[in-house]
């Protein structure tokens, strides 16, 4: 303990260090700390892997790679994105350091289980990352490990699998988690329609964690005892059926893109308001398309399915399903524009990097649209088209969400702050590059051009040139980001406790907060995004 | 030929009317979108406007931005149903053509032991292609006719289309099937009926004559999901040269050397764990005792003698 030594106000960064202070801390601010940095160290080398994958689809044939590494490097960029990065992602860090504070509560309800969470995350990481050096030969499933193939290719897909059932357990209990400190620890006087719309998404997102990823357990479950012990569920030649495999694939990993999708749509309804000092628009809509969202994407799964031979019948059910759960996410885009409308608009990176998520997540959602039909779908699917779709989805939706989520909070968490042309100019570099990188995907999946194909017909060449030279400058972006917020974090110049004029009560209380986040109580008398005083300078 | 955006079978000009109509609406609204983002952006800036007004609700906004998409997001489905209910109604005059599926290459069954590598078939005659995998998921996809289904083991799946344009069209693996995936390609070429025939007539009979009905036992059997034809390793041993062979096998007592012979297949159809080939899993393989009949036994040994004397 040094404050004697300095003026710094004691907060939960300082109030007591030393290594093992952090891989003890309940604190959810530090838990949520954890989280970040170890997403981030994981998404930096899943996206290493994507560059070295794009080096290698610069031209036709082998480029750097055997067409084994290209199959085992696509399948791990698969499990660390889904498995460790995005689904985890908004929900573990900000969720975790922001949800208390939002609420007005001291913790989440059960510290200690958080803090068991993050370790049972981080043990099903290093075995996934096990998974790909065991044996000297990384598994080549893909991330969807679809059987029969899965069920005869290298052993290590066993490793794989109870990676993605261990962190599949971090993600129940941190819902589990989230949704008794919503029900049990809001603040007096914070009835249901007066919390904010960020712990909202984060609630939708929770239910669709410990209600769906239990059924992805009990399948990668299933898929280890036919490959250990010979029970056939899936696998024909022991009398298995390997649709039902896609089936109960689908039924958790289509939920789990809105489980990565739902807390981005959090994160940006939190900074449309505050950048434009204006309430939000249409809150009660927000919320009941949140939680319309969780509930209308169980039952769309099958659209993962229409080319697998499921019937007729089932085919056009899915797909009506899914243009319905499009309309929610529709209103939501309407809702962030007329929230910014009329208001005073102050376009700092946070709002750059939120605008940005609601152009990428238009396209993402229209070509999703192209894929839920079923005509088209026939065209699409398993193509390069599929690709570019989920990547803006979750690339530009849940990451740029990210981006806008860290650089609106960062002065929040490290009471510090960023240098704001260095971070709009990273975003130049992110922004153009993302779309270089994945829409010419989408006209080459149009024509023909299939997904997770090592060599392809030279006439593809043209948009994969355009794609590899976008993933350079995608990374030039992601440099300068990174390199912005790690170097001010620790040197940045000291950021007020509400440098963004913003009203909800993260705001209210000092930066870096406090150990346990408020001296009093507070007491909650009104909805959350009122400006009696809108900040125009 | 070949160009980009050919419709190449009766079916692509109703994918190709959803295409237009859903990515016309979607460029419509993301213009629309970005359009109204950049003005709000410029008219609304800290700079301009300094009384941001604090509306939050708009009934008839919210109603109408809700009922006019829910409208669109319908009509797109009926394009996707209209483009896509043809798919799975087969005339029933359509020719039909055998798909095996295996790693990594497509073969063509025309029947009476007429196989071929590449997809030959006639100009504007409608074709019904049944799809079977011999080992692992894969897809067969054709872009400039419109049509793909997954080829799954265990499962009898379909596709059909009529060509309505001659010439050389690929035709892709879309199902990811492990390493040479992206080699399992093949060709669909459309030929005049007379030309049809005349290739059909022409093609080498692969087996001799007629299908051997040991063989035919074989595959209605479904053996050769796990035991390959071609010398590669699935599940079980090749049955490749598989008469006379020597090999050797584990049983309860130990190892011992065989000779695949009239008795040994016999007794491996029979009592298919009591003796396995070194280096393969036991407890794979059932007991054939109550579905394939002794005289059926004999057909298919019979039939593996067939492959050792033609080689």
């Amino acid at each position: 303990m040094t404050h004697s030594t300095t003026a710094e106000p004691l907060n939960y960064l300082n109030h007591k260090t030393g290594l093992w202070s952090w891989l003890s801390s309940t604190d959810h601010k530090r838990i949520g700390l954890l989280y970040l940095y170890s997403i981030t160290i994981f998404f930096c080398a899943a996206a290493v892997l994507g560059l070295l994958m794009r080096i290698e689809k610069i031209a036709p044939g082998q480029t750097i790679m055997s067409a084994q590494t290209y199959n085992g490097m696509f399948t791990i960029h698969g499990i660390i994105m889904v498995f460790i990065v995005v689904i985890p992602g908004l929900a573990a860090v900000f969720g975790n350091i922001m949800l208390p504070i939002m609420i007005g509560a001291k913790d989440v309800a059960f510290p200690k289980l958080n803090l068991f969470s993050w370790y049972v995350y981080i043990s099903g990481a290093f075995l996934g990352l096990y998974s790909q050096f065991a044996n000297g030969h990384s598994p080549d499933t893909g991330w969807t490990f679809y059987v029969p193939y899965s069920a005869e290719a290298s052993s290590n897909v066993v490793i794989a699998l109870t990676a993605a059932f261990v962190l599949g357990f971090a993600s129940i209990l941190t819902g589990l988690n989230f949704i008794v400190t919503i029900h049990r620890m809001r603040a007096p006087g914070m009835t249901w329609f007066r919390m904010p719309l960020f712990p909202w998404s984060l609630y939708a997102t929770a239910w669709i964690q410990i209600l769906a990823t239990p059924i992805i357990g009990i399948t990668l479950l299933m898929v280890i005892a036919e490959r250990t012990f010979h029970i056939g569920f899936f696998d024909p030649a022991l009398g298995g059926d390997p649709v039902l495999y896609q089936h109960l694939f689908w039924i958790y990993s289509h939920p789990a893109v809105y489980v990565m999708i739902l807390p981005a749509m959090g994160v940006v309804t939190e900074i449309f308001p505050t950048f434009s000092q204006k309430p939000v628009f249409g809150y009660v809509p927000i919320v009941f398309s949140s939680m319309a969202i969780a509930l209308v994407g169980y039952f769309v799964w099958g659209h993962h399915m229409f080319t697998s031979g499921i019937s007729y019948e089932s085919r056009w059910f899915f797909s009506f399903l899914t243009f319905l759960v499009a309309i929610p996410s529709a209103i939501k885009v309407f809702n962030w524009l007329s929230t910014m409308y009329g208001g005073s608009v102050d376009l700092k990176p946070p709002l750059l990097f939120a605008i940005s998520f609601i152009f990428l997540f238009t396209i993402g959602g229209f070509t999703g649209l192209t894929l839920g039909s079923l005509a088209t779908n026939i065209q699409l699917h398993n193509t390069d088209f599929v690709v570019a779709h989920f990547h803006y989805i979750i690339f530009g939706g849940m990451g740029f969400a990210f981006f806008a989520g860290i650089h609106y909070w960062f002065p929040k968490i490290y009471g510090r702050m960023y240098n704001f042309r260095w971070a709009n100019i990273s975003w130049g570099f992110l922004f153009a590059g993302f779309n270089l990188l994945y829409f010419p995907l989408f006209v080459i999946g149009i024509q023909g051009m299939p997904r997770r194909y090592f060599d392809y017909d030279p006439k593809f060449q043209t948009g994969e040139v355009i794609s590899t030279i976008g993933a350079f400058i995608l990374f030039i972006g992601l440099i300068g980001m990174i390199s912005n917020l790690v170097y001010h974090s620790k040197r940045g110049a000291i950021a007020p406790a509400n440098p963004w004029h913003g009203v909800t009560l993260e705001w209210q209380i000092p930066s870096p907060p406090p150990h346990e986040n408020f001296d009093e109580v507070p007491v909650i008398t009104r909805e959350p995004y009122v400006f009696d005083h809108p900040h125009t300078n | 030929m070949e160009t980009l955006f050919n419709q190449g079978s009766n079916l692509a000009g109703a994918v190709d009317r959803a295409f237009i109509f859903i990515f016309a609406i979607s460029f419509l609204f993301t213009i629309g979108i970005t359009v109204l983002m950049i003005y709000i952006l410029i008219h609304f800036s800290r700079k301009k406007n300094k009384h941001p007004m604090q509306f939050s609700h708009n009934t008839k906004l919210e109603v109408a931005w809700t009922i006019i998409p829910l409208i669109i997001v319908l009509v797109m489905f009926y394009y996707g149903w209209a483009g896509f209910a043809p798919m799975r109604k087969v005339p029933a005059d359509a020719m039909q053509i055998k798909v095996i599926g295996r790693m990594w290459a497509w073969e063509f069954d025309y029947g009476n032991g007429k196989t071929s590598k590449e997809l030959v078939v006639p100009f504007n005659k409608n074709v019904k292609l049944n799809l079977y995998s011999a080992d692992v998921n894969h897809s067969l996809f054709i872009p400039a006719f419109r049509v793909k289904e997954d080829v799954i083991p265990g499962y009898n799946n379909y596709l059909w289309f009529r060509p309505i344009m001659k010439g050389n069209f690929d035709i892709y693996c879309s199902e990811y099937c492990g390493l040479n995936h992206s080699g399992m390609l093949a060709k669909a070429i459309v030929v005049d009926s007379l030309d049809f025939k005349k290739w059909l007539a022409d093609l080498k009979v692969t087996g001799n004559g007629p299908e051997h009905p040991g063989l035919a036992l074989i595959k209605a059997n479904a053996c050769t999901t796990c035991h390959s034809m071609d010398g590669s390793r699935i599940i079980g041993p090749s049955f490749k040269g598989l008469f006379g062979r020597k090999s050797t096998v584990v049983t309860d007592t130990g190892e011992k050397e065989i000779v695949a012979n009239e008795e040994y297949i016999k007794r491996s159809i029979l009592e298919p764990n009591a003796e396995i080939v070194k280096g393969y899993m036991k407890g794979l393989m059932q007991s054939y005792k109550d579905k394939i009949s002794a005289e059926d036994l004999d057909k298919i040994v019979d039939y593996f003698k067939t492959t050792v004397e033609t080689k």
